[in-house]
């Protein structure tokens, strides 16, 4: 048998969940890269790029979108089962994107509100990540992702490294940036430095507080930001909600805002 | 022997989001036509309540990956007609601008990725690339030139960050925004020699007489305001929409679909609609073009609407050159508003057709009620139509080229699927 590295192209497949299509449309928006990147990999199954579809096994599957119906449940499986390596992209496949909102309300009542006839739908009570499921090689983050970040996870698993993504917080790029701290000089409760880097700071760019798209960075300490931000001003619904949003379900940003929602305000207007 | 014959598409390809297509045939009698849409339902109108209205464009621009900026633009004219916000004239051109920046995105995505290849038999846009190396190439430049305008308004493409209640979150500055000119100058004469490439493409015949609907404003394009006109009824304000058109449930299939009140009749959305109905609005070069390549008889074929997408990307190209150039950076990036109870509605122009939200507010600033109507539910039930009508013409063909043909006749209006996802999925069986 021989050692040295496989001529063939690397098969890949791009797999859809619960979600936007934003991810997979990133894929799509390497405008320079894409024709590239079609001469590298064979891709054989992205359903909403190409018609022709090719049965597994893959060499690397993308899946974006979250798990949210029985059906997903089985379906992944047998994508993992299919596949050499599973990427997730994207935060519902990370984090169970914004429909994991449902994750703290009554299902059942989600359900009446949408639909006249809820008795029809295929649906979970709770929206959760790729990762809750099948073990998966790499979770890149982002609502969107980046699609360079994208293109080097894409490559490094072609090449058999690890991708080099930063997992630092968001205000290290709005330093590079040039940006004023808007959480210091304004008081917006800015998630930046407890989010993961990849965006490029654009929020604080805007004017704006970062909303934690990417969801949180490695070395995140949310209690000591969430009580800052609350000491200072920002209520407590003010400062769950900016925890719930597009990674409500990811684990740190979950356990914070839980922990903010059990603790009643006046143990906290006495500290 | 049974002449029953079932087509089934488990999986549409190259649409946004995930359906299905069921035909069932006795013979040469179409039994039934069903398309199903079983993107799992994700429950946005119910998540909104409660959260204060500064997030709504956030949160609904994650309806949809490739028009988030349709959501965005319907969810803070609803808002804003909900709180009496009057936004100004810098502010409403700048959103046309970064609209036109989603027009010609969405619209080059579908024409080049998406359409293109079924008039080829290739079954994506990286495999047409090898017959039409310089178009596709050309294609999917233009394509950038309309990322980059959403990327400097809006932060980036997918999701922008700067549309909020009131205006912006910062304005541009004319810096910013003119080393833009080059390239769109450049995009606005490829798109039309491209368009031209477009034109000659062999177009199935399939003409079918239908309703067509989009918004009409006196001034201009309609993209972000007007009343909502029609081919065959009169013109009514946007706030009277829940009163024409309602989401109803039909016997053959458990999927909502849009029909005007009163009637069975479907209608269609989209840029033939807004081609048909606002021609004469388009910018002078894309209005010759439409002379040239879509007279008014051709708009009720269904397969013309890549040459009306076509026609619209050029109008985009060219408002995007005239609204930079006469760009001064704007100070005021957003009108500021008192918070107040309420309820509001608006309707916009997404890439596919109209689009209409509507909110109740609470007295705190949040969010009471919500209902959006994507383009695609309202689209749905003339898509199956029109299979009906398309079909006849195929009965007599394998049941691949039935389905690949059905398929090719779905994907020109361009579904957007995961936009859809509070459609019901089909999965009753009725006796």
């Amino acid at each position: 048998m021989s050692h040295l590295p496989s001529t063939e192209k690397k098969r890949l497949g791009v797999f859809k969940f619960a979600s936007c299509d934003g991810c997979q449309l990133s894929l799509l928006s390497c405008e320079d890269e894409l024709l590239a990147l079609a001469e590298k990999v064979e891709i054989a199954h992205f359903l909403e790029a190409s018609s022709a579809t090719l049965p597994g096994p893959f060499d690397l599957a993308l899946v974006e979108g979250s798990i949210s119906t029985s059906e997903d449940i089985e379906r992944i499986r047998e994508i993992r089962h299919q596949s050499r390596s599973l990427v997730t992209i994207g935060a519902c496949a990370t984090s169970g994107g914004i429909q994991s909102l449902r994750n703290w309300a009554d299902h059942d009542e989600y359900l009446r509100y949408v639909y006249p006839h809820p008795d029809y739908i295929d649906s979970l009570a709770t929206s959760t990540a790729i990762s809750d499921h099948v073990t998966v090689e790499f979770e890149l983050r982002g609502c969107p992702v980046d699609k360079y970040q994208l293109l080097e996870v894409v490559m490094a698993f072609i090449h058999g490294r690890r991708p080099r993504i930063p997992s630092h917080s968001v205000c290290l790029e709005c330093k590079r940036r040039g940006t004023i701290c808007i959480a210091v000089t304004e008081g917006k409760p800015c998630l930046g430095p407890i989010t993961q880097a990849g965006c490029g700071a654009i929020c604080p760019a805007y004017h704006r507080a970062c909303y934690g798209c990417f969801g949180p960075c490695a070395q995140a300490n949310p209690p000591s930001l969430s009580e800052h931000y609350l000491a200072d001003g920002t209520t407590p619904l003010q400062m769950i909600h900016q925890l719930r949003n597009v990674n409500a379900a990811s684990r740190l940003f979950q356990i914070e805002s839980n922990r903010i929602e059990a603790k009643p305000a006046a143990a906290r207007a006495h500290e | 022997m049974s002449r029953e014959r079932k087509i089934i598409v488990n999986a549409l390809t190259r649409v946004e989001g995930e359906g299905a297509l069921h035909i069932r045939l006795d013979g040469d009698e179409i039994d039934d036509v069903r398309l199903s849409i079983y993107e799992p339902p994700r429950f946005f109108e119910a998540l909104l309540r409660g959260r204060s209205i500064e997030e709504v464009p956030d949160i609904t621009a994650r309806i949809c990956g490739i028009c988030p900026v349709a959501y965005q633009m319907s969810s803070v004219h609803a808002l804003e007609s909900a709180l009496n916000i009057t936004v100004t004239p810098e502010i409403r051109a700048l959103r046309r601008l970064l609209y036109c920046g989603e027009w010609i995105e969405s619209h080059a995505l579908h024409v080049f990725l998406l359409s293109a290849p079924d008039f080829f038999g290739c079954a994506s846009g990286i495999e047409l690339t090898k017959q039409f190396p310089q178009q596709i190439n050309d294609g999917l430049r233009v394509r950038k030139v309309g990322n980059a305008l959403l990327e400097i308004l809006g932060g980036r493409a997918i999701h922008p960050v700067n549309v909020r209640v009131g205006g912006f979150h910062r304005m541009p500055s004319r810096e910013e925004l003119t080393p833009l000119l080059s390239e769109l100058e450049w995009a606005l004469a490829a798109a039309i020699e491209l368009a031209d490439w477009v034109a000659g493409f062999s177009f199935p015949t399939f003409d079918a007489t239908c309703e067509l609907i989009a918004m009409h404003h006196p001034d201009e394009y309609s993209m972000n305001q007007g009343q909502i006109a029609s081919t065959q009824f009169p013109t009514f304000d946007v706030d009277k929409y829940e009163q024409h058109f309602s989401e109803d449930q039909v016997a053959h299939s458990t999927a909502l679909q849009s029909t005007r009140r009163g009637q069975t009749s479907s209608y269609l959305l989209g840029p033939l609609a807004r081609v048909a109905l606002n021609r004469d609005q388009l910018s002078p070069q894309a209005f010759a073009l439409a002379k040239k390549i879509c007279p008014v008889s051709v708009t009720q074929n269904r397969f013309a609407s890549i040459l009306a997408r076509m026609i619209e990307v050029v109008s985009c190209l060219e408002e995007s050159i005239a609204t930079i150039q006469s760009y001064e950076t704007a100070n005021q990036a957003f009108v500021p508003y008192v918070v107040q109870s309420g309820f509001g509605c608006a309707a916009t122009e997404a890439p596919r057709g109209l689009l209409y939200h509507h909110y109740e507010i609470s007295d705190d600033g949040r969010v009471a009620g919500a209902k959006i109507v994507p383009p695609t539910s309202q689209n749905q039930r003339q898509i199956e139509f029109d299979l009906r009508g398309y079909l006849p013409q195929l009965i007599r063909e394998s049941d691949q080229t039935i389905a690949n043909e059905c398929e090719k006749l779905i994907r020109t209006y361009d579904p957007c699927i995961s936009c859809s996802s509070h459609f019901l999925t089909v999965h009753v069986v009725r006796n």
